[in-house]
């Protein structure tokens, strides 16, 4: 018999706005040890589906229609809340996607990582303390006997989700599930966690369920695989199947949106090489003043290196992708090149202008030549103004046009960027965040930039809109012979998308070169670091590939 | 710590100056003086009695003499209580505001708080709808309201508390403190709410719940310190206005209280106590503020880290 | 721009299809809730109300009937008479012209007052920021109840300081929430959006600014209208406001507590009217912070 059967499972929300079929009849079966993956965008259902099984899901408005999901012969679904209570955080436990906000920060690490101990058994606090210090041993969590001390806000995003592991396994439960557990972290430390969870699994023998949108993430981790779309199960079947002998439409599209590393670049325009740099950053420095703003702070400052030293030189029409993790200054140089930050030293050139000292009116009529798309495209439309009004406002500002020309020319943008010209009139909310983001791009190109700074375009996106996305971009930069630098925390996607590739690593570029070379050959020890990190939606790879594990100094 | 508590009070400094200098020109700049309402007094009396006051130099001269006298801690006499000074009326009439205000908090913060946390359980249910509903009637009936409406159902009509009066009578004090304490109730009701339906609808919640707690442990545990911060940085200003709006508690049940004082000051234009007042409540704005953004950061890791960081 | 294969160029304009604005998402939200519309109908009818009055009102507010004398409501005086013989409802609805007047006129102060110096503070940042918040933080500090009382004591009873004086106290509430408001749109990529095009600040602030605070504000406002009310109620009650013969809520409830033993309709019927309004209001605002906040409209 296996651990965890479900079977038919549908869950409705009953909204003000009518009712949601989040859940419509799944099926799975879970044994001992095993690791059952589940794929799906936002809004598949995947997450819903799990948190019914622990009963976290919020009554009203979800409610649990028809199915049962049978753990040890019991029906987790319809079983009293105390009888469920003794499962949850006991026998099956759970970690969550964000680590920052997952913890509890108002309460010291110890007293939450004793708690699931304290509840479920009759164990003193002493001996309590120390099951938590040998699970935050087990983790990999450096002096654990002091860092039980801490509060959640002393950690890091990977140690925080190391302190939510150890929290979930220190009762040794039968099921982890994983929801998303890796999606708010660097690749790197995404890598780390990953290899973690795996290592815990085997020792303990725990079977995980883990939830991701991310099919990379689920290649090397996963025994089978679910494949859900708006609440129904698409496809299900072992890794191999999934991955090798796709039958699904719907799971071919998901395997195709990963712009797969092997693909050569597409946009790859002949390198002209030996021509005059049409874009290039010279020596540039931004740094910022952090100002002990805190409640109790004296004001001191202290000058944080945000971009330090970095030089680059681009040829008209190329494609530069500037990959790093979070926190490395790619989006600051994009901020210090828009001059939406006040750079500290060095030289912005575009196509002969110094624009990194211009001033007043004369940076206000440079700037149509530089735009750029920003990463939120919830956040970068006004709310307020029709798709009509965003587009006009950026047609009028570097020009006068009349009236009925202005139409015409919103409606040739709205053609360019794919999306119908009637909906005009709309408002921002009213669409989807791809065509957002289809809107973003429509306003920079209205001021017919020679330079497009794109700041993680998509990573707000599901996959399958940022392969649509990613397209949209490259079509319009040939078409338009626009020079694009392309930001990026995903390796992939830079790999498909750019001809050279600059590797930041705190404010500095590490390694900077053609993009095929650069993948490659890896020179630098960080840029292999961050090269054996990426997922690889191949499971026979994704088994046997080595990481490289990258420390300063 | 130490030392933005000290910094605080420093700021406190020119926030008190302001005060005393606005009360001063304020009083100078108004027609008429103390003595001039009582007709029947000889003109030669009137300046004898301004000169014993200081009241003949001019203004700033007043002024400066005034300053130095508050730093020894001297409010000077009284005009229109002879005999008696500012700082003894204060001290007399303090302990019965403090009492008042103290029963009152109390009465508000245990209303308020329970019925915010019941009301956030269950969002949108009877649950949340009648204590809320009780907490929108406590802000729309305000005390000059409220109080005699009490006082005619349960002191006149049903004769089971006294009139008014304080510490005279046994049951004397439940009207006032509870008269008080409502209003506030229902603010800290409807701050509560809203703070414990942030903390709740948090990550760290599910987490809790995900690890098989009980409602009860995830409130008292994980939600109630986060979800109360709203109505710790309420209650500076809150003490604040419950000392303003003692002056309506101690007028309708006739308390002596500094309140009542107060009103009676400014109607008898009885300079010295107006200022004597004035700077104490200020004073009193003052430390009550600072008392709670100690609690906020007390209550909040993040910032009580920031604050040694910064030391 | 030029070489779209399909030149979708609208000749018809007709084919546009038209979109919700956030404002009439708000508005559809706000007639869905009872307890606001409520409200606002209450609201509107009591300004309907003092506005008429000097010509729909039973009797004059002043003239005296000692002869008459107290007497309970009945059908000549609907809320029955003061001790003077006065008609009650008349006075109710005199004191309203004066409380709402009160109400609007020291909101818009501090609305005006507010606004601009919140806007003005949290647009620049900066030093301009940090002082201009000095400044509020320090006023915030001064016992300011304390301080109309005494203006009231000392300039008399006049309804024209009254409302400055109190519109001067609830700007700083106002210029706190408006700067803070800002501070977060200015944080907003379509900010960053508007800059890189090279708009100037004025028409950054005036279309992507200010349209983006009204909401709050708006709230706001609805939320200090009944502040204010209770604050002129307060003063009146405690016979610091406005001056005999002319009357307002508060005054008449002052009244009605002196005699609630024998002629209780007089505290009642004032009172009643009183919270009514504060009601109307609170639940307007409350209405309005769900329908304009886009976080609570998410189910």
């Amino acid at each position: 018999m296996s651990l965890l059967s479900v079977k038919d499972l549908h869950i409705h929300f009953h909204t003000r706005n009518g009712l949601v079929k989040a859940v419509n009849g799944v099926n799975f079966e879970l044994n001992k040890g095993e690791t059952l993956g589940i794929v799906g965008e936002s809004g598949s259902g995947k997450t819903v589906c799990c948190y019914s099984l622990l009963g976290l899901l919020p009554s009203p408005p979800a409610r649990i229609e028809s199915g049962s999901a049978s753990f040890e012969g019991k029906d987790l679904l319809h079983m009293p809340e105390e009888e469920l209570r003794d499962i949850r955080g006991n026998r099956i436990a759970m970690i969550f996607q964000d680590p920052m906000t997952s913890l509890n920060p108002y309460m010291k690490l110890g007293a939450q990582l004793i708690e699931p101990l304290t509840i479920h058994s009759d164990i003193s606090k002493d001996e309590a303390r120390k099951r938590a210090i040998a699970a935050m041993q087990e983790v990999g969590i450096p002096e654990p006997e002091r860092r039980i001390d801490c509060y959640p806000h002393e950690f890091s995003g990977g140690m925080r989700q190391r302190v939510m592991i150890a929290m979930a396994l220190v009762t040794e439960p039968d099921i982890l599930i994983a929801d998303e557990p890796t999606t708010a972290l660097d690749v790197t430390v995404q890598a780390q966690i990953l290899d973690l969870i795996k290592k815990l699994q085997d020792k303990h023998d725990i079977a995980v369920i883990f939830i991701s949108h991310d099919l990379g993430v689920i290649a090397g981790c996963a025994d089978k695989i679910i494949v859900m779309h708006q609440g129904d199960i698409v496809e299900s079947g072992t890794t191999d199947e999934i991955f090798y002998k796709t039958s699904h439409d719907y799971t071919k599209k998901l395997l195709n949106a990963i712009p797969t590393s092997g693909k050569p670049a597409a946009a790859s325009l002949d390198t002209n090489k030996g021509q005059e740099p049409f874009f290039s950053i010279d020596q540039l420095q931004t740094n910022y003043d952090i100002r002990d703003g805190s409640f109790f702070g004296n004001g001191k400052k202290e000058i944080h290196k945000a971009v330090d030293n970095v030089s680059l030189e681009l040829v008209e029409g190329e494609t530069l992708g500037l990959v790093g993790e979070s926190g490395c200054g790619k989006s600051t140089i994009a901020k210090s090149i828009m001059r939406l930050v006040n750079i500290s030293s060095g030289k912005i050139t575009l196509d002969g202008k110094t624009i990194s000292s211009l001033e007043g009116e004369e940076l206000k009529r440079a700037r149509g030549d530089f735009q750029m798309v920003f990463q939120d495209p919830y956040a970068s439309l006004n709310p307020r103004m029709t798709v009509y009004d965003s587009l006009a406002e950026a047609l009028n500002t570097q020009s006068n046009i009349d009236k009925s020309a202005l139409l015409d020319r919103v409606v040739n943008l709205m053609t360019d960027v794919g999306l119908p010209a009637q909906a005009i009139r709309k408002y921002p909310h009213e669409f989807s965040g791809g065509q957002r983001q289809r809107i973003a791009i429509a306003r920079a190109l209205a001021l017919q930039p020679r330079l497009l700074i794109a700041d993680e375009p998509v990573s707000a996106l599901d996959v399958t809109i940022q392969a649509q996305i990613l397209d949209l971009l490259l079509k319009l930069i040939q078409k338009y012979r626009i020079t694009m630098i392309f930001i990026s925390h995903d390796l992939s996607v830079v790999r498909y998308l750019t001809d050279r590739t600059a590797v930041m690593y705190q404010g500095k570029i590490v390694e900077y070169g053609e993009t095929e070379e650069i993948f490659n050959k890896p020179k630098h020890k960080y840029t292999q670091a961050l090269l054996s990190a990426i997922p690889i939606a191949d499971p026979d790879k994704e088994r046997s590939r080595e990481r490289i594990i990258f420390s300063p100094e | 710590m130490l030392k933005f508590i000290l910094k605080r009070l420093l700021q406190a400094i020119p926030v008190l100056l302001i005060v005393i200098t606005i009360t001063f020109a304020l009083i100078h700049a108004a027609p008429g003086g103390p003595f001039s309402a009582e007709r029947a007094v000889p003109p030669e009396v009137i300046e004898a009695l301004n000169a014993q006051y200081n009241l003949d130099d001019p203004a700033y001269v007043q002024y400066f003499i005034y300053l130095k006298n508050i730093v020894r801690g001297d409010f000077g006499p009284s005009f229109k209580y002879t005999g008696r000074s500012v700082t003894e009326i204060i001290a007399a009439g303090m302990p019965v505001t403090f009492e008042l205000g103290f029963y009152a908090i109390m009465i508000a913060l245990t209303l308020g708080i329970s019925a915010g946390v019941i009301a956030s359980l269950k969002p949108n249910t009877i649950q949340d709808y009648i204590p809320m509903s009780l907490a929108m009637t406590g802000i729309c009936l305000p005390t000059f309201v409220l109080g005699p409406m009490m006082v005619l159902v349960f002191a006149i009509w049903l004769d089971w508390l006294p009139v008014s009066g304080w510490g005279y009578i046994p049951g004397d004090k439940i009207l006032p403190a509870l008269t008080l304490g409502f209003a506030y109730a229902a603010y800290i009701a409807r701050l509560s709410r809203g703070g414990m339906l942030e903390i709740l609808s948090q990550d760290f919640i599910r987490t809790a719940r995900a690890k098989g707690l009980k409602t009860a442990t995830i409130v008292t545990r994980h939600a109630l310190r986060g979800g109360m911060q709203p109505v710790v940085s309420f209650m500076g200003p809150a003490l604040a206005g419950l000392l303003s709006g003692s002056f309506v508690v101690e007028t309708i049940f006739q308390i002596p209280g500094m309140g009542r004082y107060f009103v009676q000051a400014a109607f008898n234009r009885d300079y010295t106590l107006i200022l004597g007042t004035t700077v104490f409540f200020a004073s009193l704005i003052i430390l009550f503020n600072l008392l709670a953004d100690i609690v906020t950061v007390w209550l909040n890791p993040r910032l009580r880290d920031n604050s040694n960081s910064g030391n | 721009m030029s070489g779209s294969e399909e030149q979708a160029t609208i000749k018809d304009l007709d084919s546009v299809e038209s979109g919700t604005s956030l404002w009439q998402d708000a508005w559809n939200r706000l007639k869905k809730n009872r307890l606001a519309m409520f409200g606002l109908c209450v609201v509107s009818f009591m300004i309907i109300i003092a506005l008429l009055t000097p010509w729909i009102a039973p009797y004059s507010y002043f003239e005296q009937n000692l002869d008459l004398g107290a007497t309970p409501p009945d059908a000549d005086h609907w809320l029955g008479t003061d001790t003077l013989g006065r008609d009650l409802l008349t006075r109710i609805m005199y004191g309203s012209r004066i409380s709402l007047m009160v109400g609007f006129l020291a909101t818009a102060v501090a609305l005006t007052i507010g606004v601009l110096w919140g806007t003005v503070s949290g647009f620049f940042g900066g030093r301009v920021d940090a002082f201009m918040m000095r400044t509020v933080d320090i006023l915030y500090a001064l016992p300011f109840t304390i301080f109309i009382i005494l203006l009231m004591v000392v300039f008399g009873r006049n309804i024209l300081l009254l409302f400055m004086a109190i519109g001067a106290v609830e700007w700083l509430t106002m210029a706190r929430i408006v700067r803070g408001q800002v501070l977060s749109i200015r944080q907003q990529e379509y900010i960053d959006a508007a800059i890189t095009m090279g708009l100037p600040k004025a028409q950054i602030m005036w279309r992507h600014v200010i349209p983006n605070t009204l909401g709050t504000i708006i709230i706001y406002a609805t939320l200090t209208i009944p502040n204010v009310i209770l604050l002129e109620s307060f003063l009146s009650f405690l016979g610091l406001g406005v001056q005999p013969p002319q009357s307002s809520w508060g005054l008449l409830i002052s009244y009605g507590v002196e005699t609630m033993e024998e002629y209780p309709w007089l505290l009642f019927f004032p009172a009643l009217v009183l919270s009514l309004t504060l009601f109307s209001l609170n639940f307007l605002g409350d209405g309005l912070r769900d329908a304009l906040d886009p976080k609570a409209s998410r189910d």
